[in-house]
């Protein structure tokens, strides 16, 4: 089996930087102080061009836009990166609030769709060029935009917390019955009558307009019409209420539209409303398998933002435990896509056994199992437990080899596993990349990124160990990447065991509101589905002003249309299995 | 490897693993509830040989808890009040606000008490959490300032009305300290050891004042002269504080009104 899998040395940081850029600054652009590039919106194609084929800024990271309300105006933010590592380079375009156009960039970075579709969702910015642009978390028909700032949702209290009918004078009341003033709460779209039956129907039908009519013509080799056919959103395999729209040539798939939003809550619009330190809690429940690095990636966003400094010991407790989150994360995974391809609940439940080690340990020291809200800004709240090193070290070093050893034992040679997994669902690296694909997704496809290591953060460049890769790219190369995964998070969870100093968990004083300088900044780091960012805008007072997630579950279904064509309508459960979605994070 | 080994093999796990469950993890299962030490000790502690499948027959039998677990918060009183807090039936909270400002979903309301003369007195008269908004993140219990709030580890809460059963009052919600230092026994040593660093800091400041106070009157100084140089500083504090108050609003613009936890504590003590 290892034939197929090579563990490949971290990329030479032989990365482009914004300084090398501005060197000769392509046309049209301008650079500001804090590094990032302006563009005017009629040129961003061109200097976005340069940048990915002149400087090898190959990767959209992220894509999202912010609301200036007060300068009328939208500002869409683009973080683009190498896969050969090294930092983001941020590229700002502004456009009128009142008309808000945007050149699309799908046409360079097919990774762009879903971000694209989802600021267009959220901030009405169209993008010129795009070949789907239509709702996405949202409903079609949806009236308002919900991120701008002068949208209220439902049960609206107040823009900012804390809110003022709580302390001094505490007036305790249910929302359902003060605030259900739907009249002028929710607006709905023009033309919208609840008895107007014919007009939702059309509505509903504007919806689906992605499959056309042609594409269910009478296939030339089977003697039967193309169907549709909706899997989900109740269907045991999707992990969630996620929806796929599946175009069907007999039993091969030719079309395929993920379909999301079911569990959208506007966790950005919460979290603008929310205290910085309110947010914490709230990122546990985007992807609820990998609450710790969650609650990293915003921690260490505004740590950025704010120069804290995090201490020793604090760093190793973050990297123990987010390492302990991968490896249960991993299990999980595993388990469930063995479930999905049909083995049903044995390789999940001797999984899901190991993960329960681990989340004792995450109940002993941060009072929860899977909304644990532990880090905080410069630190973590509570020290260690006593008891916590000595099972850790009976956890990572006497008994987490065994079980992995075991599951590969159980699986990486099972003839029907390798039947139903290998050359299904198969992304070239090429496409990986462009596709903004991150995590084992990525590395599956032999692209040997691995945010640890291509923009490390923490005290990640002080262990050794390897990112694991696999050349294949298929649904077979992601479980054995993440097979090798465990067993390297396990290698750098023994290393910061050894290495766990004495000393303070908190960097500077322990407060309840911290006074966050403006500005902004994207932080991103290795979730265990991979690139987890966070990009939060500050104006300097107690609330943030921007705080948007880029979640690597949403952006690497982008590609699973592209994975799923020409297979047979089985392997597409194999397939969504391999990327391992969970739908709290894709839909927030 | 001839085809079908792999599948083989995999079978000869499964049936170790159910083999396991009655040689291995039958023994090892407690026999009764109370026999169960804590949960980490049973599962973490278990032996490095996976040791087959085992259920805790809930709820006849239940996994205890660890310290921190946290479900709702509880507030707490004193059954016999010293000090302070005599004057307002030991209960500790101040209605200081901060859990109410800290908590993310806002679920918990304070209404200050009020004095005969109309000024704030530092206890809360009305105090609710709607426990069907809590998230259990615990911020009220790690930021309150008293240790008056703290998280319960009573998770068994289902009620057959979704409403009002689920709104706790004030006196729903007080418990005596002695079941805190029971479910909390670390945390409760830390706010004894706490309070005792404290007592010890205030009487060494007693001390050295009626040190200074006796080699001043030694020294011969004039008793007028030292109260006009106290009265003198508190002035310059007073005006220095109302300068930083006045800074820290124009700073903060619409921010909340009180910038700091150290401030809210300090007007409310």
């Amino acid at each position: 089996m290892s034939t197929s899998t090579e563990i490949l040395a971290p990329a030479a940081p032989v990365a482009p930087t914004a300084a090398s850029v501005a060197a000769p600054l392509p046309s049209g652009a301008t650079l500001e102080d804090d590094g990032a590039l302006r563009i005017e919106p009629r040129g961003l194609h061109d200097v976005v061009r340069t940048l990915r084929d002149e400087h090898g800024f190959d990767y959209l990271a992220n894509m999202t836009c912010v609301d200036w309300r007060a300068e009328d105006r939208i500002e869409a933010v683009y973080h683009l990166a190498s896969s050969r590592g090294g930092s983001p380079l941020t590229l700002k375009v502004d456009t009128e609030r009142s008309n808000p156009i945007i050149p699309s960039l799908t046409g360079l970075y097919p990774g762009a769709d879903f971000q694209e579709r989802e600021a267009y969702d959220m901030f009405g910015v169209r993008f010129a060029g795009h070949p789907n642009l239509r709702r996405i978390l949202m409903w079609e028909g949806f009236a308002g935009y919900p991120l701008r700032k002068d949208w209220r949702e439902a049960y609206y209290e107040e823009d900012q917390k804390p809110f003022g009918s709580r302390w001094p004078d505490g007036d305790f009341f249910f929302g359902e019955d003060k605030l259900s003033d739907w009249g002028s709460n929710v607006k709905l779209p023009q033309g919208y009558g609840a008895t107007d039956l014919e007009e939702r129907s059309r509505i509903a039908r504007d919806d689906m307009t992605l499959i056309e009519a042609d594409q269910l013509k009478r296939g030339p080799d089977i003697g039967s019409e193309r169907l549709i056919v909706n899997m989900g959103p109740q269907h045991p395999s999707t992990h969630g209420v996620f929806q796929m729209r599946l175009v069907l040539d007999g039993e091969t798939i030719v079309d395929l539209e993920p379909v999301m939003g079911y569990m959208h809550r506007n966790h950005e619009k919460i979290g603008e409303r929310n205290l910085w330190l309110g947010n914490m809690p709230f990122t546990d429940r985007l992807d609820y398998i990998a609450q710790l690095g969650n609650e990293w990636g915003y921690a260490m966003c505004v740590e950025k933002m704010m120069n804290l400094e995090v201490p020793e010991r604090a760093e190793h407790i973050r990297v123990i435990l987010a390492e302990l989150n991968r490896i249960q994360s991993h299990f999980w995974s595993i388990g469930f896509l063995l479930n999905d391809i049909g083995a049903f609940f044995t390789p999940s439940l001797y999984c899901i056994e190991e993960r329960e080690l681990v989340l004792d340990l995450f109940e002993m020291t941060t009072g929860s199992r899977l909304m644990c809200n532990y880090m905080r800004f410069g630190g973590v709240a509570y020290d260690l437990p006593d008891e916590f090193v000595p099972l850790a070290r009976t956890l990572v070093f006497d008994r987490l080899e065994g079980a992995i050893d075991e599951i590969e034992a159980y699986l990486t040679g099972n003839e029907i596993v390798a039947e139903r997994m290998k050359g299904i669902g198969v992304l070239p690296p090429e496409l990986a990349i462009a596709f903004s694909t991150s995590g084992p997704v990525l590395r599956a496809s032999g692209v040997p990124y691995d945010i640890r290591t291509a923009d490390p953060y923490g005290i990640y460049d002080r262990f050794e160990w390897n990112v694991a890769t696999a050349v294949e790219g298929d649904v077979y190369a992601r479980y054995i990447v993440r097979v090798a995964e465990m067993r390297e998070s396990m290698l750098i969870v023994r290393q910061a065991l050894d290495a766990l100093p004495e000393g303070d968990i908190l960097g500077g004083r322990k407060a309840w509101q911290v006074r966050v300088p403006e500005g902004d900044y994207y932080s991103r780091i290795e979730n265990p589905r991979g690139e987890l960012g966070y990009y939060c805008v500050s104006d300097g007072k107690a609330n943030p002003y921007r705080y948007h997630v880029r979640s690597p579950c949403f952006v690497n279904l982008t590609a699973l249309a592209e994975m799923c064509k020409g297979h047979k309508i089985a392997d597409v459960v194999a397939i969504l299995g391999s990327i391992d979605i969970v739908l709290g994070e894709v839909d927030r | 490897m001839a085809f079908g080994s792999g599948v083989i093999r995999g079978m000869g796990i499964t049936l170790r693993h159910f083999v396991d469950t009655f040689v291995v993890g039958y023994k090892e299962q407690p026999a009764a509830a109370g026999d169960l030490p804590a949960p980490t000790a049973v599962r973490a502690g278990m032996p490095i040989k996976t040791g087959g499948m085992q259920t805790i027959q809930y709820p006849e039998e239940k996994l205890p808890v660890p310290e921190r677990f946290r479900y709702l918060p509880f507030l707490l009183y004193e059954e016999e009040p010293d000090g302070d807090r005599e004057a307002f039936d030991g209960i500790r909270c101040t209605a200081c606000g901060i859990c109410a400002k800290v908590c993310p979903p806002q679920c918990i309301w304070i209404v200050q008490g009020k004095g005969e003369d109309g000024r704030p007195r530092p206890v809360s008269t009305e105090f609710y959490i709607d426990a069907s908004i809590c998230m259990s993140c615990g911020f009220c219990a790690e930021y309150c300032p008293f240790d008056a709030i703290k998280m319960d580890h009573e998770f068994e809460l289902s009620s057959y009305e979704r409403h009002e059963s689920w709104v706790y009052d004030l006196q729903e919600l007080l418990h005596p300290v002695a079941y805190h230092a029971a479910i909390h026994p670390t945390d409760y040593a830390r706010e004894l050891e706490d309070a005792k660093v404290k007592a010890e800091a205030e009487r060494k400041k007693a001390e050295a004042q009626a040190e200074r106070a006796k080699s001043a009157l030694a020294e011969g100084q004039d008793l007028d002269e030292l109260k006009r140089q106290k009265l003198e500083a508190r002035q310059k504090f007073i005006d220095e504080r109302n300068r930083k108050k006045a800074e820290a609003q124009t700073d903060s613009g619409a921010g909340p009104e009180t910038p700091s936890s150290d401030d809210a504590a300090a007007e409310n003590d």
